[in-house]
């Protein structure tokens, strides 16, 4: 049946069209503001998966943490080519650090259970802290590459691929199962199907407390599923004292738009010696070298 | 009045589902068309590649069996599909994926199983291309005197004649041909599925024309082409009016695509002129700019209503011979006074290669022609409305 991979996704404000009034007066995000995309990195992820599906052969379970409106994402992960979309969804999970976070999607990823590869977007735009990935691994006793731009080989028991690092990259072999973790440029994500858009698009949400493998049906066609699994703390076995606001250690206390400006402008002489100095100066100042 | 403001109720012509096709049309021109747009014109053709792209996501089967490859869908689905595409800016291109659908429909209704299998589902997966062949040198919009015949020899049919102005010409692997079985007149035409190896089938050069320059158009010639008699479509003698069954939704395309050249002109006029600057002030401080800009949006605005509720009526079963034939002339005036006038706005920039208000005036000057010309309506709106009146006791 080739591989089971499971594939996170999220679905974020979309912070690259900011509006005036992006943010409360309280310094939080105001959601309603912003329009809700699927955040680019996980698009990468979720191409990945379907790259490999293609080749190898593979069920693909994109899974999304989140309100109720989050199943849109899972709906384009349909359209785009996926098998099954599960959402994570209570409201015991509100408030989650990334901790409390990657704790209830390593729950859910348990109960989906027997997967070979988890692929995720390295961060997400509202955010940016890229730790997800890497603790959902670390949760599960998972090897993990992080910031990988090339899948170069896969089969159904290694993986070689390519990790960018600072100051270059370096190509990487793991055992399966592993968690990897997508950048931007690893591929050009695919446009959604037609025909899975005519397929999905009044697919619903249902709230299932049956057990995975009683409500999964082995993918091949479009008409496979009947609607996205909509799972809760208790679906998941999670423990509320380590969900969502009391589960996280981290809250935010603020946030504020920086604008950076140049401080000091420098005529620089374009002579040996004038040169000589400015590079003397940068490294100094530890901007290179 | 009999209705308070506030419970007014319209109709919205597109739901929430309607939308999600619209946004994944739009991506996919988004990448893979608008990149190439220029490049495509200047060659003049679209490439095969794009079309198996578009055939392998779905786009190119919409409203087609869902057993022979299509997706289910309804009027509106294949309305959004072709505005995505006109979206492009270029309406070659978006004839070049969309000129099927006046090839397959006869087959559709009127093919075997096996006609449909072999001439259907390869052109909505985008295997090849489909291409409609009736007008002749000698006659276009008299279709009733087409002079190609197709004389019945044993198993086979022999073809000899010639087709011009043909899309997708050049591309195309098949051709749905009009061609006359039987005596003179309506009465005497066939509708045959030539495919572009047959013996004695020929293709002429690109014809060069004034606008649809990413399209492919050339003219075909039959001389003593030999096509299976399994590949003439429904009946012999029919074809004439299989032929005018799939008028109607021709035309609303059309219809749907003009008004698309007319709010893509509006768009880039609406933006030119917050930008572009004269006499110490932006185009869009003159009121003559501004009028012009009001008269323009509410001549489209009207034109866009009238077809969208012919669109609705057509989904719902009504015959709208009529109006679409109303709705495809009012859309050409509108585009015809729109494009003129975005241009005029762009000055000199509308003049110039590689803007799009230029293309569209170009590519808007055959929506009057193809399809039937503004007279051949206007000579169907007549009869009907005088038929009406009498019916009417007028």
């Amino acid at each position: 049946m080739g591989l089971k991979i499971v594939v996170t996704v999220k679905q974020v404000p979309d912070t690259h069209n900011l509006s005036r009034d992006a943010m409360k007066p309280d310094g939080t995000v105001n959601r309603n503001a912003l329009p809700a995309i699927f955040n680019p990195e996980d698009l990468n992820a979720l191409e990945e998966a379907l790259k490999i599906k293609e080749t190898l052969g593979a069920t693909v379970t994109a899974i999304s943490m989140g309100p109720p409106k989050a199943k849109d994402v899972l709906k384009e992960c349909l359209y785009r080519g996926a098998d099954d979309g599960i959402l994570i969804s209570d409201r015991q999970f509100a408030g989650a650090d990334t901790l409390a976070t990657s704790y209830a999607l390593k729950c859910a990823v348990e109960k989906i259970g027997g997967f070979d590869l988890i692929l995720c977007g390295r961060q997400a735009i509202d955010g940016d802290t890229a730790q997800v990935g890497p603790q959902i691994a670390e949760k599960l006793n998972l090897n993990q590459l992080t910031c990988v731009s090339e899948i170069i080989e896969i089969n159904d028991q290694t993986v070689i691929a390519k990790r960018i690092v600072e100051g270059g990259y370096e190509i990487v072999k793991s055992r399966l199962p592993v968690l990897i973790t997508i950048l931007a440029g690893a591929n050009e994500p695919r446009s959604p199907s037609a025909k899975r858009v005519m397929a999905f698009k009044n697919i619903d949400s249902k709230v299932c407390e049956t057990s995975y493998d009683e409500v999964y049906v082995e993918p091949d066609s479009c008409d496979m599923i009947g609607f996205i699994k909509e799972w809760n703390a208790r679906t998941i076995d999670a423990d509320p004292s380590i969900c969502g606001l009391s589960g996280s250690p981290t809250k935010v206390k603020k946030i504020e738009g920086v604008v950076l400006t140049t401080g000091v402008a420098k005529k620089v002489e374009n002579t040996q010696a004038g040169i000589a100095d400015l590079v003397h100066e940068l490294i100094e100042e530890h901007i290179i070298g | 009045m009999t209705t308070a403001g506030n419970t007014a109720s319209y109709q919205n012509y597109f739901t929430k589902e309607h939308d999600m096709l619209r946004q994944a049309m739009r991506e996919f021109v988004k990448k893979e068309i608008i990149p190439y747009v220029d490049d495509w014109e200047e060659a003049g053709e679209t490439p095969m590649d794009l079309y198996r792209k578009a055939g392998e996501l779905g786009f190119l089967g919409i409203n087609y069996p869902v057993e022979y490859g299509g997706v289910e869908g309804d009027v509106f689905d294949g309305i959004v599909v072709s505005e995505e595409l006109c979206r492009s800016g270029s309406i070659g291109i978006a004839a070049s994926l969309s000129i099927h659908g006046v090839a397959l429909p006869p087959i559709v209704a009127h093919g075997t199983h096996e006609q449909k299998e072999k001439f259907v589902r390869p052109v909505i997966k985008g295997k090849r291309k489909a291409a409609l062949a009736v007008t002749e040198p000698d006659g276009g919009s008299d279709v009733a005197a087409l002079k190609t015949t197709a004389v019945r020899d044993g198993d086979h049919y022999v073809v000899n004649g010639s087709k011009t102005f043909i899309t997708s010409g050049i591309k195309a692997g098949q051709f749905t041909v009009a061609v006359r079985t039987g005596g003179e007149g309506a009465h005497g035409i066939s509708l045959l599925i030539v495919e572009s190896d047959s013996p004695g089938f020929s293709v002429s050069n690109k014809l060069k024309k004034m606008g649809w320059w990413a399209s492919d158009t050339a003219e075909l010639f039959f001389d003593n082409c030999i096509v299976p008699v399994e590949n003439l479509i429904g009946e012999e003698n029919k074809g004439f009016y299989y032929q005018m069954e799939n008028f109607q939704h021709e035309r609303l395309g059309m219809a749907g695509q003009t008004n698309m050249i007319s709010e893509i002109c509006l768009d880039e006029c609406l933006r030119y002129v917050k930008e572009r600057k004269a006499f110490g002030k932006t185009l869009s401080g003159f009121q003559v700019t501004r009028h012009k800009l009001a008269e323009m949006a509410t001549l489209l605005e009207a034109s866009r209503e009238f077809t969208y509720r012919i669109a609705a009526k057509i989904n719902a079963g009504e015959n709208q011979v009529k109006e679409i034939s109303m709705a495809k002339n009012f859309a050409c005036m509108v585009s015809n006074q729109v494009t003129f006038e975005a241009t005029q706005i762009f000055g000199g920039y509308g003049f110039m290669r590689g803007y799009v208000v230029e293309r569209l005036y170009r590519d808007n000057r055959v929506m009057s022609i193809g399809g039937g010309t503004s007279e051949i309506m206007n000579e169907i709106i007549s009869r009907i409305i005088l038929n009406e009146r009498k019916v009417r006791g007028v």
